[in-house]
């Protein structure tokens, strides 16, 4: 482990750095302790750059060591300085010190030399946010990276910030680091990890759709001592047993919260108190979906209007976005991502704290009740929940020290970064991936408009290959005729039907390429309704079914029906069937008890049927999902 | 008869709603106005008949209950006759040994007609045979010296056949119109208290059967698939609301989505093959398949004028029908992205709007006929108690005829 780590000890950080690309880089660090650094940092950048492109960048980065990143590297300036670690007790404060206190003296050493030469070592840091935006998408090597790269980490076993320290440390002392640093620092890691949860908890109480890292009340239970940090040797053994168990009750945590039960009446009460929107309840709801949130449609766009000057809490662009949710306007799982993370940029830029509180606080609060008025505006995708999860965490990573503006600016790279990364880079490699499927000749039959396969299609069109496209839609949103459109206006040979004649058209179909809401740790597809349709009849056919699924969609929940957790969309919608007049079979339907309109959203598709997955970490088959989910996922989400 | 014929061409004109009851009457008027010579009335009317079904299946081949109702009226026509030579046999031998004594020279004559009534009654009596197939001399040229002889019974008979002729044809009518009813009451054996069902766009049979069970007090819920693009669903759905059944609609596309919570799938059937697939409205091979994942089963109703005696060969494509793309896109929406005067001159937009579905017998789990519940594979042999295997193929042999 030592002989290896050594022996790249230039490469190494740098490798690591990038392969952080998925989760958050270090941003805090660099923006906590050079904060006039954006002009200073460049040239550094630019130093390490080169080393910095020619890396793989599907290096996973390890999923302990990325959660516990987010308080480690701004813990040693803000808390190790000996003197005053209580000067600055903020919570958030105090809670990183706590980290620190559990780590043992080595790391505490080099991180005190790691300070002295921390321009450099932070150069380094900062660099690498930037890296990952340069580098090109097809840099990104399929799986066989990400192979070696597990095992790297495996071995190395160390948060990528604290291998930065140490090997810079290493560099200046070329004092060969022991094994016990790393493993003092997991154990620091596990107590940081469980003090989070805890707080995810805590606050997962009060916005169960998100598990916020907010990390506020847990702080006051851990509150430490200074003189923890003198006796870090006795606690950090003392804390061994501890964090032997903590490490099962993190498992345990890993468990995804319940979602929102709307049949639960007295939480269905309290979040009628807090929402804004005020949705009248549909009156004949479907028996078997009580448990989802069944509204009258069309009601709450005039009565959100009507509210929008009283709406002062709300920032306006988020007030925007969920009113395009609502209309729907913006739909598809990416597209609102986007918008929504857009929208909480300006929110965060026009953002100030009030006085006597704390940024990272507030703003996690103020980001709460954008995210319940957007909830109440559509329910979220696991896309944007998985965003939400991002941005609160990078929230609650802001160190303390940092000025209002710096921390500001820090969120707004950190979302950017989200959305280039996360979205538009991985749909360009998800691109590369599946054009690579497509043969001369092939009949590619696609459901609904995923932007995924749209960008697929055209790009395939664009090298020339030769193949045919069969749109397959569905009632009541009509997709695809959107995409018909697109597609044909490229100049690209469509043919177009309905679901139900899906059993006629795939015997001339070679390939089956859709698109996902989100991919579930057991191999499911959660996905526009009708789209376990199309691959059961594709499965039927022995025709390959290839879903196209950016990895931050991926979740850790498990489903195994498409009842238990759905959208339900405007009844009226069914009843009614736009430009067939004749089709009126149900007017007044509404005044009948027997009569139930059923909207699905989104249905699951199993894992037997689906071929293939494609996602920015390359073609995986469904059962490797959870892997993905482990090994990646949690560095995005927990960070 | 010119006015049959014209009969024939109104009905031509209105084939696009007909309905195996009309084929019926309207070959009952057939039968009725067809002049029966005296010699080989049997003989007469089926060529009537197939020349007149002939024209219908050309008409719209893909409505298949039309070819089973001529099929049925022809075997309708050959038992009638083979009930009434096997009576003639029996005056036939009494006579002709009477006659045989006293009138020589009638003695040829008798003797002949008597062999061509033996002739007659062994093609008319013969089970479906191989030699009966290859022979492929049509009947009405077997038949002719049938009945040269007596007159006066002559007479008689010809009225007969003609008369019981129009008396089957007319239980054949009545079967059909019944035929609902019988299915019916089936109903409450094969549904139970809270029973959740799933159907897709709509038939008569399937609302009648449903009713049934509701008559009966069996309370239970429906899921209607609107069956697009002929949204039959939604015409369904409210029957059922108005007769106060828990009817809940849902697009085609979430039947993958709920078959998971049905416990029995019922549909009717445009039409049921030799070999137990069933051509159904479009969307059905779907729910076929989400039903057989979740072992559901998939219960097909179908009245016996929709069991068809053929056997399929690629019905997707040979038994469809494709409609217009009106009902899938409009016209107008896509003129503007077209450009009609590039290219190789294949447009780049195709639209599929097929109206059926083949849904194969594995996976139908029950047929329910008014003649009972029938597994798939025993669908053939329900099927040739029905027809006469000389008229399976009604087109050859009229053109042979003609």
């Amino acid at each position: 482990m030592d002989s290896r780590r050594s022996s790249r000890a230039v490469i190494d950080p740098k490798v690591r750095q990038v392969g952080f690309f998925t989760s958050a880089p270090l941003p805090p660090d660099r923006t906590q302790s050079d904060p006039p650094d954006p002009i200073r940092s460049p040239p550094l950048a630019d130093a390490s750059s080169p080393g910095n492109s020619l890396s793989p960048v599907m290096i996973p980065p390890p999923r302990h060591p990325s959660d516990s990143l987010l308080r480690l590297p701004h813990s040693p300036s803000d808390a190790f300085p000996p003197p005053s670690p209580t000067t600055t007790t903020t919570s958030l404060g105090d809670f990183s010190d706590d980290v620190t206190a559990a780590s043992s003296p080595p790391p505490a050493a080099a991180r005190v030399r790691g300070r002295g030469s921390s321009v450099k070592q932070q150069g380094a840091a900062s660099s690498f946010p930037g890296g990952g935006f340069e580098v090109p998408p097809s840099v990104k090597a399929p799986s066989s990276v990400p192979a070696s790269g597990l095992t790297t980490v495996s071995v190395v076993k160390l948060p990528p910030g604290i291998s930065v320290e140490v090997q810079s440390d290493r560099a200046l002392n070329s004092k060969p680091l022991k094994e016990k640093t790393s493993k003092a620092e997991r154990r620091a890691i596990q107590e940081a990890q469980r003090a989070a949860k805890a707080a995810a908890k805590a606050e997962g109480i009060k916005t169960p759709a998100v598990t916020a890292l907010a990390n506020a009340k847990s702080a006051k239970s851990t509150k430490p001592s200074p003189q923890r940090n003198d006796s870090a040797v006795v606690v950090a053994a003392s804390e061994k047993k501890g964090g032997d168990r903590s490490v099962e009750k993190d498992r345990k945590k890993d468990v995804p919260h319940p979602r929102m039960q709307y049949d639960d009446k007295s939480r269905v009460q309290k979040l009628k108190k807090r929402s804004v929107v005020k949705p009248t309840e549909a009156r004949n709801r479907v028996e078997l979906f009580r448990h989802l949130p069944q509204y009258e449609h069309g009601t709450q766009l005039p009565v959100l209007q009507s509210k929008f000057f009283q709406l002062d809490t709300l920032h306006p662009a988020v007030y925007k976005v969920g009113l395009q949710y609502l209309s729907g306007d913006i739909c598809g799982g990416n597209a609102r991502c986007i918008a929504m993370l857009q929208a909480f940029q300006e929110a965060i830029r026009d953002y100030s704290t009030p006085p006597a509180k704390t940024l990272s606080r507030d703003l996690t609060a103020k980001i709460s009740s954008y995210v319940s008025f957007l909830i109440d505006c559509r329910p979220l995708s696991v896309s944007m929940g998985n965003a939400i999860r991002f941005l609160k965490s990078q929230i609650a990573k802001i160190p303390i020290s940092l000025s209002e503006s710096e921390a500001k600016a820090t969120l707004h790279s950190d979302i950017e970064r989200f959305i280039n990364e996360k979205i538009i880079l991985a749909d360009r490699v998800i691109v590369k991936h599946a054009v690579t499927k497509i043969r001369d000749g092939d009949v590619l039959l696609t459901y609904g408009s995923s932007s995924a396969v749209e960008m697929i299609l055209q790009h395939a069109h664009e090298l020339g290959k030769q193949f045919r496209v069969v749109i397959v839609d569905s009632r009541p949103k009509h997709e695809g005729k959107l995409l018909l459109r697109r597609l044909v206006r490229k100049g690209l040979s469509c043919t177009y039907t309905h679901i139900n004649a899906i059993s006629y058209i795939m015997h001339e179909v070679t390939r089956v390429f859709l698109g996902a809401s989100s991919v579930l740790s057991n191999g499911t597809v959660y996905s526009r309704v009708g789209t376990a349709c199309v691959a059961m009849v594709a499965y039927g056919f022995h025709i390959p079914v290839l879903v196209c699924c950016e990895a931050y969609k991926f979740h850790e929940r498990v489903q195994l029906d498409s009842i238990c957790s759905n959208e339900l969309g405007d009844p009226d919608s069914i009843s009614k069937v736009p430009g067939r007049e004749d089709i009126n079979h149900l007017d007044g339907w509404d005044k009948s008890e027997n009569l139930q309109l059923l909207n699905l959203i989104y249905d699951a598709t199993p894992s037997d049927y689906v071929s293939l997955i494609i996602t920015d970490y390359g073609m995986i088959p469904p059962t490797s999902v959870p892997v993905i989910v482990r090994e990646y996922g949690r560095g995005q989400l927990w960070i | 008869m010119p006015d049959t014929q014209a009969l024939v061409m109104t009905f031509l004109t209105s084939l696009k709603n007909a309905t195996a009851r009309q084929t019926a009457e309207l070959l009952r008027s057939v039968i009725s106005q067809q002049r029966v010579p005296y010699t080989n009335q049997a003989g007469a009317l089926i060529d009537a008949v197939k020349a007149v079904g002939e024209q219908l299946i050309a008409a719209n081949p893909v409505e298949l209950a039309v070819g089973n109702i001529v099929r049925r009226v022809l075997h309708i026509i050959r038992e009638e006759d083979l009930s009434l030579t096997t009576a003639a046999i029996g005056e036939l031998n009494l006579s002709a040994v009477s006659d045989d004594e006293n009138d020589d020279d009638r003695d040829g004559n008798t003797t002949l007609s008597a062999a061509a009534v033996a002739a007659a009654a062994r093609s008319t009596l013969r089970p479906p045979s191989l030699q009966t197939l290859l022979e492929d001399t049509p009947v009405s040229a077997a038949v002719p010296q049938t009945s040269s002889s007596g007159a006066a019974d002559k007479s008689s008979r010809s009225r007969k056949l003609k008369h019981d002729v129009i008396e089957a044809v007319n239980e054949l009518i009545q079967d059909i119109v019944t035929c609902h009813e019988q299915i019916a009451e089936q109903a409450v054996e094969h549904i139970h208290q809270n029973e959740v069902i799933l159907t897709l766009g709509s038939s008569r049979t399937v609302s009648e059967f449903l009713f049934a069970a509701k008559e009966k007090k069996r309370s239970f819920r429906v899921f209607v698939a609107e069956g697009a693009p002929r949204y039959q669903g939604h015409l369904l759905a409210k029957e059922l609301v108005a007769r106060g059944l828990q009817t809940t609609l849902i697009t085609d596309s979430a039947v993958f989505a709920m078959i998971s919570r049905v416990n029995m799938v019922i549909v009717g059937a445009h039409a049921v093959m030799a070999n137990g697939g069933v051509i159904a409205p479009v969307g059905m091979n779907l729910v076929a398949l989400a039903a057989q994942k979740h072992a559901v089963p998939f219960v097909v109703l179908a009245g016996s004028h929709k069991l068809c005696p053929l056997y399929p060969h690629n019905p997707e494509v040979l038994l469809n029908e494709l409609r217009s793309p009106s009902e899938l896109l409009d016209f107008g929406e896509f003129s503007d992205c077209m450009d009609f005067g590039s290219g190789s001159g294949s447009p780049l937009l195709h639209v599929v709007n097929p109206a059926f579905d083949y849904v194969p017998p594995k996976l139908v789990s029950l047929f329910i006929t008014d003649a009972g519940g029938h597994n798939p594979s025993y669908m053939y042999r329900l099927i040739a108690d029905y027809y006469s295997a000389d008229d399976l193929v009604v087109q050859r042999r009229a053109i042979a005829g003609n």
